[in-house]
């Protein structure tokens, strides 16, 4: 068995539609290293997520051929608490995954490490680590439903990674963050990977955020992998504009440059560094 | 169209947790301007804005239009001259369908008939849900709810619009329809205000930035002001990082450069100068740079 999160020829369609929103997906989440997804909207990329974490159709319903595999066992044989302690899923829309049910974002992180049945003390280390890794230990005593957009996306991230799960699928978490927030949150994710070994599923469109941490990279249009590769690779891919992916800042500037015929000097590549 | 003229005088906001949002802030913006408001998570950004169409009211200073003070109109009334699209769509949105999410806001302003169905339809071409009318807004992603926000708010015609984050989630089409929308307001005259994380959007499609640290103004002005080299250290200790054509502008001596285009245009006439200097010739300078310049902003 190779170690990983595999997802094998999936198709998947929600229950009231007969078109696949998912075609013949194959990807596989390798342990300690970030696989990067980008695509335009509708393109199947927050389905993808909830296929990969087993949600769909586990929790969502709809009908899905195909498997999906953690570490060789069937994400469809296992139970709802079994798959949330492989593999931790982050929706995008943060307020939609807060629990609205705590007085502070201490207990908001710590609601699902309590719901593992961990020991007290496992418990309160676990939250003060996620809320360090992504730089909000400040927010322990707030109240989570008085939180700007920004610092309830990092809430809702530090109490997925409380769960310590063996992967981690992430749909757009940088979305509401400025840019000081988005980088902190690139560099807590690349850092769980390397240190904890995590396999890290990023749905994301900031490019320059998958340019700084994604290993690999897969391009979703029309629900099917059209392009795959080491990340690097794949942004410099001229189709991207076409598919809905804005490149990042260095590859649209060579290309510029180039339209232009501006010669790429060495002082100019160091400027550009 | 007029928009009217927006002054924020001594404007302090504090929220019933005590929080102080805002500190003082005293800024005038002209009918017809475009204003990207930039600065960290929970600097104020959206306080301020929110300030506009009646959603707070200061806890010190006033808020005026047109030397009117806001504090005296009814928010109904209010709603026909600021158009406000949240950060946040699912707090915004709340119709079964598309359409009739669109006809909500224009129709509360008194519009009818071939008026109101012109507008909503207008409002869906530019931000591409037009197709989508008849769908419910929860079936459509995240980011096409935002799009459908936006496009509700821009659907009311008011004179001053305010986007708070339109382009957060958005892939390059969308960016580009909210790009499309925000010149497309400019040129009829609209005031558009828009608080974004996303400094290129910023530089290329705003007249004026203003940057925001805890509740306070802290550099405006223009983007080449803004991201220009003496204000970087003032950026950086707001947790900004000035635009890379920017940075890339400033070590190459070509000046301010905060826009792509403005970089390769900067670059162009180097590259000529070098061509004569080394006896090459300048038979072709680079059009398309030079041509892409001015169009780039608009405001």
């Amino acid at each position: 068995m190779t170690p990983g999160l595999a997802v094998t020829g999936a198709t998947y369609r929600y229950s009231r539609t007969g078109r696949p929103v998912l075609r013949d997906v194959d990807l596989n989440i390798e342990p300690g290293r970030v696989l990067g997804v980008a695509g335009a909207n509708d393109a199947g990329k927050t389905t993808l997520c909830l296929v990969a974490s087993g949600m769909a159709p586990a929790v969502v319903g709809g009908r899905l051929e195909g498997s999906v595999r953690i570490d060789g066992v069937d994400a469809a044989g296992l139970a709802p608490f079994e798959l949330a302690q492989r593999c931790g899923l982050l929706l995008q829309n943060a307020s939609t995954q807060l629990t609205h049910t705590t007085a502070t974002v201490f207990e908001e992180v710590a609601f699902g490490p309590c719901n593992l049945g961990l020991a007290g003390g496992e418990v309160v280390e676990r939250v003060w680590w996620a809320l360090r890794a992504v730089g909000i230990e400040g927010l322990a005593p707030r109240d989570p439903a008085k939180l700007s957009g920004g610092q309830a996306q990092l809430v809702a991230l530090a109490a997925v990674l409380a769960l310590r799960p063996i992967y981690l699928i992430l749909d757009e978490p940088t979305t509401e963050l400025d840019p000081a927030g988005t980088a902190l949150v690139a560099d807590a994710l690349v850092r769980t990977a390397r240190e904890t070994g995590a396999g890290i599923l990023l749905v994301e469109h900031k490019t320059e955020v998958l340019a700084r941490i994604a290993d690999e990279m897969v391009i979703l249009d029309g629900g099917s992998i059209v392009l795959a590769g080491p990340a690097a690779d794949v942004l410099a891919n001229p189709r991207l504009p076409d598919l809905g992916v804005e490149p990042p800042v260095r590859v649209r500037l060579e290309r510029d440059l180039r339209a232009a015929s501006i010669e790429v000097s060495a002082a100019l590549r160091e400027a550009l560094a | 169209m007029t928009a009217p003229t927006i002054e924020f005088d001594g404007v302090s906001f504090a929220y019933s947790d005590g929080t102080r949002a805002l500190d003082g802030i005293t800024r005038r913006i002209e009918p017809g301007q475009t204003v990207a408001i930039v600065g960290q998570n929970g600097s104020g950004k959206s306080t301020l804005v929110k300030h506009l169409n009646g959603l707070l009211r200061p806890t010190e200073g006033r808020v005026l239009l047109d030397g009117a003070d806001i504090a005296k109109v009814h928010v109904a009334k209010l709603a026909a001259r600021v158009g406000l699209a949240f950060q946040d769509p699912d707090r915004q949105l709340f119709a079964g369908r598309v359409s009739a999410e669109m006809a909500f806001g224009p129709r509360n302003l008194g519009m009818r008939g071939a008026e109101l169905s012109g507008h909503v339809r207008t409002a869906l071409e530019a931000v591409g849900l037009a197709a989508e009318a008849d769908a419910n807004p929860y079936d459509l992603g995240y980011s096409r709810r935002k799009l459908l926000a936006l496009a509700s708010v821009l659907a009311m015609g008011t004179p001053i619009l305010i986007f708070d984050e339109p382009t957060t989630g958005q892939d390059s089409r969308g960016v580009a329809a909210v790009r499309a929308v925000v010149a497309g307001a400019a040129a009829e005259g609209r005031t558009v205000i828009a608080v974004s994380h996303d400094m290129r959007f910023a530089a290329e499609c705003f007249s004026r930035i203003l940057v925001m640290r805890d509740g306070r103004v802290v550099l405006d002005g223009p983007p080449e002001v803004v991201f220009g080299e003496a204000s970087w250290p003032e950026l950086r200790a707001t947790y900004l990082e000035p635009p890379l054509p920017a940075v890339a502008g400033a070590r190459l001596g070509l000046g301010a450069t905060p826009t792509e285009a403005s970089l390769v245009a900067a670059l162009a006439p180097a590259r000529v100068a070098k061509r004569v200097a080394t006896g090459a010739g300048a038979t072709h300078v680079a059009p398309r740079a030079a041509t892409n310049a001015p169009t780039a902003r608009n405001g």
